[in-house]
């Protein structure tokens, strides 16, 4: 399996950074993750799903959406991270993403849990510290407290533009076991 | 000498056209820049010599001028001598229509001016009036000269009306309904354009979205052959386009001409919908467009109109005048219309005002323009209106007019006549409409097919349950034939190609069409235009012979090219037949070994030999033309029909002709899909592509050594490709006599898939997989089963291709 890794130089200048408002925030593998809620178009429980042959592993297949063909893709296994087994808490997200000719289209990512949709204040969010290159950091605008636990702001445009998997994971698991290359 | 000068300007617009180009590409910096267009003046200066109009001879003499300084000085065009050049060749695009159709030439750019003397200040003027042919002058010309208003400057004498037959000859209702429905849009939207304009007037993006509304109209007009308008439009698109860059400021003037000209190709497109609509067909209107014209020309040279506003008929909105004028027209009108003062008076009403909503028609103009055509007799009383409501409609007027007032009187109930039934809507909405219909039959299937909703019985919900299914279906096809279109506009197309390659080639071809009603999804028919294209230059050139040795084998000597489209079995049917010389296998065999590309030894039969034509690099024609022959086409052709899932074959018997038969789905949005199981996962393999399935016996599948496993199907050997395997899917059946093999081709390959078993047929929605499987080459698409999981439509193409894999190694 291919892990982009993205070079760190300038990675806090002309970057995106999270923009206070609204975000929804989900588990993956432990950690918890948070994007725009304007981004979310609905979350809908695990499906049927019809896999795609010959495609990387992260993507799971298609799925109907009310009369949609909808691509999924398994954000656990994009981010290479462990997969539990599935359970009644796993859900999809479906997302509203840029799409490449412009307009934007519609894209399921698999979750372990959504917890909520939280109010991030610009004191909140915080810009993305250096993980000296451990991981691909500019996939994420920003980290933001919530009481006691950091969510990793993450920028699912940039996410679905990259085919291959990504070396992401919130600072606890940067800092205890190096992302795979 | 008519047929010579139309000869004339055929050939000058073509070099203009060349000119055109040349200016597009050109380099600014490149040295001997001029040389190209230098020559290409010199043709078209060989073409013009000898001919008569003066505005052309002087505007070749300034060009001729202007070339030699250039080629004088550093024989570079600059960037403003591009911009220059390109103020000139329009102009002379427009003269030369002037010239063919009579009409007043144009007046030169700023900047190309002969300064001889030869053309005065106000050159439109005096040409127009010099050139405006008798037949336009007709029964209006007392009205425009008893025009009052006619005091002060050349400008404000009145110009005739332009006679202009509404409904042009050989058009047919659709194109000119469709005409109707989008002249209506880009007339809105260009009087949308102006209001903002009339706040600011150099508001760029107003100034764009009307030059480009004028310049849409225009290339509509175009099509229509409605020349007049044509020029109208060309005049008001300068003057906009000089705005847009910057060499001419819109002041109220203008604009009030720029709304008087969309206010007359209003009048147009209102007379037109209602001839379409049956009244009155065949009637001609009079437009004062040479008055417009003379304005557009008067304020490009920079003269104010004298009079201003009101010396542009009918009723700019922001020029009180008109308005009040025209209701004046109509009381006035009486007096002359005697015997029917009742009957037209309560015309305005009702009919006015179904006529005013789609439009927005100035309703009193209307009324006045379609009503009291009697009013074009000079009235001294109403200063600002005569040139306005100077219908030209001779002898019978007031029987007329009150006939027409009663039967649009009568015709109002059943709604306004203009922009009937069609509505243009974004196609993204139709699709997603569509789409939910779709969807809805599928619902509708899930629930009349729910295992617990069949234990109930019940006459009364097997009734609902059947309504229904009707309501869906009948939606559906609704839905559907929303897309639908005839072909007849891509069929008349050809008949113009087959007339213009008749006479390049010296043959007489007559065509004939047939089916043109027949209906399909607009995609398919934007790409069938360019294989059509190609498959009738193939049977002009190659098919059809020389009438001397048609004569000399028997047959007539125009070739006859038949056209037909008809629908067979979820299919459409198109054939190109020709009655030419037809296709010969020796020699197309003898080329294919000449060319490599099948060798000597291989024995083929007739069908196979016919298939080559459409073999890369392949061309039988003995002398290479502009038109065919260069060996590209017909492998272009077919991989065109096949990207659209359709098919094509050839039947031809030597010495008598060649049928080229297409076969295209009705619709891209819709296929009919064999569905095949392999273990759980369901896939869709198009019917079209399918030649049979079985279940092969023991002894029939044979593993050959290195190169997989093959079926012998009917005697031809055809490999195995394992579709469970092939798409790392969890499968049954492992022996081939387990499973069940499909046998699918495209072109000339075929493969055998192995598949777990056959479900059944289905029509399904194609759906695109989108960008995300963009680098997969297995499936086409995606579509929603029955059950509501999404299957895999696999691509045919794709897979024949895929060389057989090692039997022993997993794909």
């Amino acid at each position: 399996m291919r892990a982009t890794s993205v070079q760190q130089q300038g990675h806090h200048q002309g970057q995106p950074v999270a923009q206070p408002g609204k975000y929804l925030t989900f588990t993956l593998s432990q950690e918890s993750y948070g994007i725009p809620v304007l981004k979310v178009r609905e979350i809908i429980r695990l499906c049927p799903i019809t896999p795609v042959a010959n495609m990387p592993e992260h993507v799971k297949g298609v799925i109907n959406l009310r009369g949609k063909v909808i691509p999924l893709v398994d954000l656990r296994s994009k981010f290479c991270l462990p997969i539990a087994a599935d359970n009644d808490r796993n859900c999809i997200v479906v997302t509203q993403i840029a799409a490449t000719g412009g307009g934007t289209r519609l894209y399921g990512v698999i979750v372990d849990g959504v917890e909520e949709v939280a109010n991030f204040t610009a004191a909140d969010i915080e810009p993305t510290p250096d993980f000296g290159g451990a991981i691909d950091a500019m996939f994420i605008t920003g980290m933001a407290k919530s009481g006691t636990t950091v969510k990793t702001l993450i920028d699912l445009d940039k996410i679905s533009a990259v085919d291959g998997t990504i070396a992401i994971a919130a600072l606890s698991s940067a800092a205890t076991s190096p992302a795979r290359k | 000498m008519s047929t010579d000068r139309f000869a004339i300007i055929a050939k000058a617009k073509k070099l203009l056209q060349q000119i055109g180009l040349e200016l597009a590409f050109v380099d600014s910096v490149k040295e001997n820049g001029v040389d190209g267009i230098n020559d290409l003046i010199k043709q078209l200066e060989a073409v013009l010599d000898g001919t008569e109009p003066e505005p052309i001879i002087s505007a070749m003499l300034a060009v001729r001028h202007w070339i030699d300084d250039r080629v004088a000085a550093d024989n570079r065009l600059s960037a403003v001598s591009i911009a220059r050049l390109g103020d000139w060749q329009p102009w002379m695009d427009a003269a030369l229509m002037s010239w063919e159709y009579q009409l007043p030439y144009p007046a030169l750019p700023e900047g190309w001016k002969v300064p001889t003397g030869a053309v005065k200040p106000a050159p439109a003027a005096s040409a127009s009036k010099a050139t405006t042919p008798p037949e336009a002058v007709a029964a209006s010309s007392s009205a425009a000269h008893a025009h009052p208003v006619a005091t002060a400057a050349v400008a404000a004498e009145a110009l005739p009306e332009q006679t202009v037959d509404v409904v042009p000859a050989d058009s047919d209702t659709e194109m000119l309904q469709l005409f109707c429905a989008e002249a209506q849009d880009l007339l809105q939207d260009i009087e949308q354009g102006v209001l903002v304009l009339e706040e600011n007037p150099t508001d760029s993006s107003s100034i764009d979205s009307l030059f480009r509304a004028f310049h849409t109209f225009k290339g509509n007009v175009g099509v229509m052959k409605l020349n007049v308008l044509q020029q109208l439009t060309h005049e008001l698109e300068s003057m906009l386009d000089a705005a847009r860059r910057g060499t001419y400021k819109l002041g109220s003037d203008s604009i009030t001409v720029i709304l008087a000209g969309s206010d007359i190709l209003k009048r147009f497109v209102a007379e037109l919908s209602q001839q379409i609509g049956g009244v009155e067909a065949g009637r001609q209107i009079a437009l004062p467009i040479p008055q417009l014209i003379r304005n557009v020309h008067a304020l490009l040279a920079g003269e104010s109109l004298p009079g201003a506003a009101p010396t542009v008929p009918a009723a700019a909105p922001p020029a009180p005048e008109p308005v009040a004028a025209a209701p004046a027209a109509i009381e006035a009108a009486p007096a002359h219309s005697a015997p029917a003062p009742a009957a037209s008076a309560p015309a305005q009403g009702t009919h006015g005002e179904p006529s005013s909503g789609p439009a927005g028609f100035d309703e009193a103009s209307f009324a006045a323009v379609f009503h009291q055509p009697e009013a074009s007799a000079p009235q001294p009383e109403l200063p600002f209106q005569p040139v306005a409501v100077a219908v030209e409609e001779p002898a019978p007027q007031p029987a007329a007019a009150a006939r027409k007032a009663a039967s649009s009187a009568a015709a109002a109930p059943t709604g306004p006549v203009i922009g009937t039934g069609i509505v243009r809507v974004d196609t993204l909405k139709l699709d997603g409409l569509i789409d939910l219909v779709g969807e809805l039959v599928i619902a509708q299937s899930m629930v009349v097919q729910n295992p617990e909703l069949k234990t109930i019985s019940s006459a009364h919900l097997s009734r609902c349950l059947g309504q229904l299914r009707g309501i869906t279906s009948d939606l559906q096809r609704t839905a559907m034939s929303l897309r639908m279109v005839p072909i007849r506009n891509t069929f008349q197309k050809m008949a113009r190609l087959v007339r213009d390659l008749a006479l390049q080639q010296g043959k007489e071809i007559q065509l004939n069409l047939e089916g043109e009603d027949t209906e399909l999804d607009r995609n398919i028919v934007e790409e069938l235009s360019d294989p059509l294209v190609h498959m009738i230059r193939n049977s002009a050139d190659h098919g059809i012979e020389m009438p001397e040795v048609r004569v000399a084998a028997g047959k007539p000597s125009a070739g006859t090219i038949t056209l037909r489209a008809f629908h067979q079995g979820g299919f459409i049917v198109i054939q190109i037949e020709d009655n030419g010389r037809g296709l010969s296998p020796k020699k197309i065999l003898a080329k294919a070994i000449e060319r490599g590309i099948v060798k000597p030894e291989e024995t083929l039969d007739e069908r196979e030999i016919f298939e080559l034509i459409f073999a890369p690099g392949f061309s039988t024609a003995e002398k290479v033309t502009d038109l065919s022959g260069r060996g590209v086409g017909m492998d272009v052709v077919r991989r065109n029909i096949e990207k659209m899932r359709g098919k094509i074959e050839i039947d031809s018997i030597e010495g008598q002709g060649t049928t080229f038969t297409l076969y295209v789905p009705l619709t891209l949005a819709i296929i009919e899909g064999l569905l095949v199981g392999v273990g759980e996962q369901r896939y869709v393999i198009p019917t079209l592509s399918v030649r049979e399935s079985f279940r092969p016996l023991p002894g029939m599948v044979t593993a050959v050594q290195g190169r997989g496993e093959v079926v012998s199907v009917r005697g031809r050997l055809t490999p195995i490709l394992r579709l469970g395997r092939h798409l790392n899917t969890p499968h049954t059946a492992d022996d081939p006599t387990k499973g069940i093999v499909v046998v699918v081709e495209a072109g000339q390959d075929s493969r055998c898939l192995l598949v777990d078993e056959l479900i059944g047929k289905q029509e399904v929605v194609i759906k695109s997989l989108g960008d995300m499987f963009r680098n997969q080459t297995e499936f086409a698409g995606a579509a929603i089963l029955g059950d509501g999981r999404v299957g895999l439509i696999l691509d045919i193409n794709a897979l024949v291709k895929l060389k057989p894999k090692n039997n022993g190694e997993a794909a």
